[in-house]
């Protein structure tokens, strides 16, 4: 990727700011500086799923039971979640925000990496709104999301258009 | 062999106050009996989920039982899910797997494998314990004891399959089911009416 630089720590603080109570995810390349940084923030319990598909219904769990849950998914593991997405999210009305990684991403928008080409028009299919992070600079975007799931009782998207840096990495 | 009726009767008695989780043939049964519809999800839009839906209310809820009625067609869909209920541990999530080794909602065609001891996976997987029954009456006398463990805990019963043929009912009404139920169980955990409408269907 060859876009800016996000670091996870400006992220989780965002995740705190909106009282954010689980971090429901299946890691992947893109993430996994998140995936280490968030296991130091004691007030978001992160909940690891086997595939992506069990991320939306275990948030949704997590929501009636009064909690503030959010999902990190690659977006090649959105797509299996689709059928979640549909039942559990969009059929439901559930306000839930969804960072997908954008794998394949990049600002020329000459990707090979099929996962990337197909997000922006998945999303557009299943009419779910969304916001490209591709660096801190993009991080007022974070509250804005939720806000509008909230407003909406929808799911909406956040896609990292990059992968998180590494600690140190300025 | 156990009947979908005499086991939805014997989890019910012992039941308490917890949170059911149901799907497929079993939300039938179970509505008929349940005398705490604010506590009852039947997962009629989501396939496969019911024990992640489960699992979900089970870690934002610790100190609430929640029961999972699951199915083995579904199960089998989700079968990633003991993993991650097992690596999570909810003490307060009690997981029945109603095996009858086929699709009922379908027709009745068989699993793929119909043989697959659901309690043995989630042994290997890394539940607290598991179970298998196969008859009602040692069923009903090891629940009590069971649900007085900690969870995670699977409990696998072999049921007569009750295949069915007049088809799903999908209407505006029927999907408006569920979106209604997890509203009226939000706001029964929570104390907050705060969800309000939203989706297509409510």
């Amino acid at each position: 990727m060859i876009n800016g630089i996000l670091h996870p720590k400006n992220v989780i603080d965002q995740l705190v700011r909106q009282k954010v109570s689980h971090y429901v995810t299946l890691p992947d390349s893109e993430t996994a500086h998140m995936y280490k940084a968030l296991m130091a923030e004691p007030s978001i319990t992160v909940v690891p799923v086997a595939r992506e598909g069990e991320a939306i219904p275990v948030a949704a769990g997590l929501f009636l039971a009064g909690q503030n849950p959010v999902i990190s998914i690659q977006n090649a593991g959105f797509y299996e979640a689709g059928d979640a997405l549909r039942g559990l999210a969009l059929g439901i009305g559930l306000p839930l925000v969804m960072f997908i990684g954008y794998r394949g991403h990049n600002r020329k928008g000459d990707t090979p990496d099929s996962a990337a080409a197909f997000l922006e028009p998945y999303l557009h299919l299943w009419r779910v709104d969304y916001f490209v992070i591709e660096s801190d600079d993009d991080l007022e975007r974070v509250p804005l999301a939720f806000e509008r799931a909230a407003a909406t009782n929808q799911p909406f998207a956040v896609a990292i258009g990059t992968e998180y840096a590494k600690e140190g990495v300025e | 062999m156990i009947t979908y009726e005499n086991a939805c009767r014997i989890i019910n008695r012992s039941r308490g106050s917890a949170v059911s989780v149901t799907t497929m043939t079993q939300t039938k049964y179970w509505n008929e009996i349940s005398e705490e519809p604010d506590l009852d999800i039947g997962i009629s839009n989501g396939m496969s989920k019911a024990s992640s839906i489960a699992l979900g209310v089970a870690l934002g809820k610790p100190e609430t039982t929640v029961l999972c009625l699951d199915a083995d067609g579904s199960l089998l869909m989700n079968l990633g899910s003991l993993a991650t209920v097992a690596g999570m541990g909810p003490k307060n999530m009690f997981h029945f797997v109603f095996n009858n080794g086929i699709y009922a909602i379908t027709g009745g065609q068989p699993v793929p494998a119909p043989g697959v001891e659901y309690a043995e996976v989630a042994k290997a997987c890394g539940y607290s314990a598991s179970y298998r029954f196969e008859d009602t009456e040692t069923f009903d006398n090891n629940l009590p004891k069971i649900l007085q463990s900690e969870g995670p805990v699977l409990i696998e019963l072999i049921v007569k399959g009750e295949p069915q043929t007049d088809g799903v009912d999908q209407t505006w009404e029927s999907n408006a089911g569920m979106p209604k139920q997890l509203r009226a169980l939000r706001k029964r955990l929570t104390g907050k009416d705060d969800w309000g409408a939203g989706g297509p269907y409510i």
